[in-house]
């Protein structure tokens, strides 16, 4: 069984580690807050300037003045601080960020990403996502295997405009766990139930099989 | 230096048609609504505008959208706004897409002296196509140049006659590098005290980038998406 939106982020939040700071994307990476392991503690980052996101506010009590970088309204949690965007991006591009979650249209077993432009469909802009990616530490794509028609979303190289070059490092997607090495795609856990030759299949790019694939645990 | 201008209208003299403008504020967020409800009545055109995002229809820059004021946008993110991108459709409204940190690294360092420096945000993109690129540490960097504008507009929640700034919660977001790269820095303030109410440990931005301030009215401080447990 593919995995649903909510246990991607699931999957993606054992990735976590006590002391990361990490920003989320818009979409599936941020509903990994929601799942963050027991006795862990980490502190997230809004690119539009905050430092210890905390969770929708209760009703009733929204401000304006308190959005995270999808514009929804948000709280902070003690701790937590503001700040203006350059310093935002210092903290980005500095490097000091320890893990990126991000989604994409497109990945290549070389670790390009295309998240931004459908031509001649949607230009919205790039927003911080090429920020993001060209100087985060460590970046882990959440998405889908395929489009909806069945085409793979895993590929040798983009179609779509690109949003960074050699940057991601591993993909949670509804099928698999994938790390992106020299030589493509290596596979590291499978979904309940999907068998390899279905990642296989669903991969247009060049995947790794190693021995034996285990299935993800949650 | 007492830089109390009386309202919007009086603060936004001088801005005339074909200037670049930098607007602050992230989606509504922090949105210097006075000045643009200003500039919207005052009929100003061909404006480019910098700014991280180009409100919704009928908020923020949208307004100005609607009466064909702005001849281009420089943002990083322009959704959320149907006028917007029929214009663009049509070719009436050009575009320049940057990403976010590069943008706001390019206001600052317009408002620092600074004329150009070195990212990595767009190697191998779009984005990167007719600039310098240079490896520095092993890796590939962008030459990306300073921004500066006519005026810069800006939205702070505290303010002092001497146009010391406040910003609140993350509503500072693009004013505080803003305020600091516009050859006339406007500033609108929900609240506006004299020289010396405020605690000099906090503020955000010193009153040298401000050359005009005035107490704003009617704040609406539209929430784009509201979002509840």
């Amino acid at each position: 069984m593919a995995l649903t939106k909510e246990q991607i982020a699931q999957r993606i939040a054992q990735e976590l580690k006590d002391g990361y700071y990490v920003n989320l994307g818009i979409g599936i990476p941020t509903l990994v807050a929601n799942y963050v392991p027991d006795g862990i503690e980490v502190v997230l980052q809004s690119e539009n300037g905050m430092l210890g996101m905390g969770p929708f506010p209760e009703k009733g009590e929204a401000d304006a003045d308190m959005i995270n970088a999808g514009k929804q309204t948000v709280t902070v949690l003690p701790g937590g601080s503001f700040f203006d965007s350059s310093t935002s991006f210092a903290m980005i591009r500095g490097g000091h960020v320890d893990l990126t979650v991000l989604g994409a249209f497109e990945v290549t077993d070389q670790g390009d990403i295309a998240s931004w432009k459908i031509p001649g469909k949607m230009v919205k802009g790039m927003g911080g996502a090429m920020d993001l990616v060209a100087s985060a530490k460590n970046i882990v794509v959440a998405m889908q295997h395929c489009s909806k028609d069945g085409q793979s979303k895993l590929l040798k190289e983009c179609t779509l405009p690109l949003t960074g070059v050699k940057c991601v490092k591993k993909i949670v997607s509804d099928l698999a766990v994938l790390e992106v090495t020299d030589k493509g795609f290596r596979l590291l856990e499978r979904a309940p139930g999907v068998s390899v030759d279905e990642i296989r299949k669903a991969t247009e790019g060049r995947l790794i099989v190693d021995g034996e694939i285990p299935e993800m645990q949650f | 230096m007492n830089k109390v201008v009386k309202n919007a209208r009086e603060a936004i003299t001088g801005i005339s048609d074909g200037m670049t403008l930098m607007v602050g504020g992230f989606g509504l967020s922090g949105l210097p609504e006075n000045s643009i409800a200003a500039m919207a009545e005052s009929g100003v055109k061909g404006l480019t505008c910098i700014s991280n995002n180009a409100g919704v229809d009928d908020f923020g820059l949208g307004l100005l959208l609607q009466n064909r004021q702005i001849k281009k946008m420089i943002s990083s993110y322009v959704g959320e706004n149907a006028e917007f991108e029929r214009q663009l459709l049509a070719g009436e409204l050009e575009v320049d897409l940057i990403p976010q940190g590069t943008l706001a690294e390019r206001c600052r360092a317009g408002g620092a002296g600074i004329p150009a420096f070195f990212v990595p945000a767009g190697y191998g993109t779009e984005v990167a196509e007719g600039k310098e690129v240079r490896e520095y540490n092993g890796k590939p960097h962008l030459l990306e140049l300073a921004l500066t504008a006519d005026f810069a507009i800006v939205k702070a929640w505290k303010g002092d006659t001497h146009g010391n700034l406040i910003y609140r919660h993350t509503a500072n977001n693009f004013n505080q590098a803003m305020a600091m790269a516009g050859k006339i820095t406007i500033a609108e303030v929900e609240e506006l005290v004299p020289a010396g109410d405020l605690d000099p440990n906090q503020i955000h931005t010193p009153g040298i980038f401000v050359q005009r301030i005035f107490q704003g009215v009617d704040y609406e401080k539209r929430i784009e998406r509201l979002t509840e447990k």
